[in-house]
């Protein structure tokens, strides 16, 4: 019985957790919608809702009443698992994200290296799509996505070191708390620049949405997929790409902490810096989305692989031997 | 490469500059209507939905020679007519299929009496298909409706023809 309240009282955590996380991803579609479409001078979607707020709410009720198709030579298992699987890990990932320095689901002291692991596995939900489609499109967009996700968290893999160097410890609330004098993005800035175009890359958005080129792969791995399981797909892109954000503001950005521990800054809570910072970086995000053109595989590898790559290794010596010289490195306490 | 072209690729300069332009774009004023509750500029020579005019004191205009019938390349069009007890000639049966209609305004051109007319009308959508096999009350029904629209349009493209 007391295993039982446990565990209901965990999913009560869990329920917390995710339901606003959902519900942010609707709004979160709904503001890239509607930048993309301001900075086309469009309007965007501005009827379902005050200033078109319910409209994601709306296409998901559509999802949910279309037909599921599961084309005949498809491996059903595995069709049907994939979308699962993506939207379940970019959920997963959100346990160790704090919003403040107690409001985090389980304060593990690897947070980092737990964040990392589990958005890397993002890329199975992807390569088992396009696989169990079993047609060429699907295939081959799953294909690209694999080698441009597995390329670019190489260079993320490095960054995250980087900052690691300065903090001396894998804990997201470690890292926030280290950051409470200068925010890494002053002496990181080179990092952070990179950081945020490989988070690009990482989750398939413009200009690296080679994946999903339509005018070459049609929907890249999501092409045989419709009703609830594209929308589950979708959910899980723009999941990660909210994950991105929080990374990204926990990694440079000081998290939860106010620009400047003065008056008018510090009485507003923790959290709505944090969802303060998240939201300008999906900002930038949405921004960029309307005004590159799409890359070329080709180059696609060679940012990742010869510029990224190098250039955040030769970051990395930098770091070390600034900290190293100047005697700055962290107390490590085991 | 030259220097310059270096300078700018690594400090990726463009990509701001870019960034600073879409957020000022945000604030410029919209090139396109708020659709449902704002609508385009529609031509008089727009061929939308159909309609059967009337005379000022309520008789129908079609004579039943049954011209638009005729020209119609999609066949779309079917009459029956009899004489009436005045002994003018008048249709039983006016329908057109508006699902077969290609909205080429071949009919409006043959009419020798402005009774068929294609109107400004172009939001005729319906949720089945028997909706839109138009029958003569329907028709004459639209000629009622938008009659004020339809005289003027005639009127502003009469002298262009």
């Amino acid at each position: 019985m007391e295993y039982f309240n446990t565990l209901l009282n965990e999913i009560y955590k869990i329920m917390f957790l995710v339901i606003p996380i959902l519900v942010s991803v609707a709004m979160i579609v709904w503001l890239d919608r509607r930048v993309w479409g301001l900075v086309q001078k469009r309007r965007g979607p501005n009827v379902v809702g005050p200033f078109g707020l319910l409209q994601t709410l709306a296409d998901a009720l559509k999802y949910i009443f279309k037909e599921i198709i599961i084309p005949a030579s498809a491996n059903k298992t595995i069709f049907i698992l994939a979308p699962v699987i993506t939207m379940t890990l970019a959920l997963v990932a959100w346990a160790v994200i704090p919003l403040s320095e107690t409001m985090v689901l389980s304060d593990i002291n690897v947070g980092i290296l737990y964040l990392f692991a589990v958005s890397s596995l993002g890329v199975y939900g992807i390569i088992m799509g396009g696989w169990a489609s079993n047609s060429k499109y699907p295939f081959l967009g799953a294909i690209r996505s694999a080698a441009q996700m597995v390329s670019y968290e190489v260079s993320i893999g490095i960054i995250i070191i980087n900052v690691l160097l300065c903090v001396g410890s894998l804990n997201l609330n470690d890292i926030v708390i280290a950051q409470k004098n200068l925010w890494y993005v002053v002496p990181l800035f080179p990092m952070f620049v990179v950081f945020f175009i490989s988070a690009l890359a990482e989750t398939n958005r413009p200009p690296f949405d080679l994946p999903e080129a339509e005018a070459e792969l049609v929907a890249g791995y999501q092409t045989e997929y419709s009703g609830m399981m594209y929308a589950m797909f979708w959910l899980g892109e723009y999941a990660n790409i909210l994950l991105m954000c929080a990374m990204g503001s926990i990694l440079f950005l000081g998290g939860w902490l106010p620009p400047l521990d003065i008056y008018p800054f510090n009485i507003v809570p923790a959290p709505f810096w944090m969802i303060f910072k998240i939201l300008f970086l999906f900002f930038l995000f949405a921004i960029i989305k309307a005004i590159v053109p799409r890359y070329r595989y080709d180059q696609l590898m060679r940012l990742g692989w010869k510029i990224f790559l190098p250039f955040s290794l030769i970051y990395v010596v930098l770091t070390a031997s600034f900290l190293l010289y100047f005697d700055k490195l962290p107390k490590v306490s085991f | 490469m030259n220097l310059s072209r270096i300078i700018r690729t690594i400090f990726l300069t463009e990509f701001f500059f870019a960034i600073i332009k879409a957020i000022k774009e945000i604030f410029k004023p919209k090139k396109t209507i708020n659709y449902p509750f704002e609508k385009g500029h529609i031509s008089p020579r727009f061929r939308g939905e159909h309609a059967l005019r009337r005379y000022p004191n309520g008789e129908e205009r079609c004579i039943a020679c049954k011209l638009c019938e005729a020209v119609c390349p999609a066949q779309a069009i079917t009459i029956d007519s009899e004489e009436r007890e005045d002994g003018s000639r008048k249709t039983t049966r006016y329908d057109i299929d508006m699902l077969k209609c290609i909205y080429c305004g071949l009919c409006q051109e043959s009419c020798p009496v402005d009774a068929i007319v294609q109107g400004p009308n172009f939001e005729f959508a319906t949720e089945t298909r028997e909706e839109l096999y138009y029958n003569k009350e329907k028709l004459l029904d639209n000629g009622d409706r938008w009659e004020t629209v339809l005289a003027k349009n005639i009127k502003t493209d009469k002298i262009y023809r």
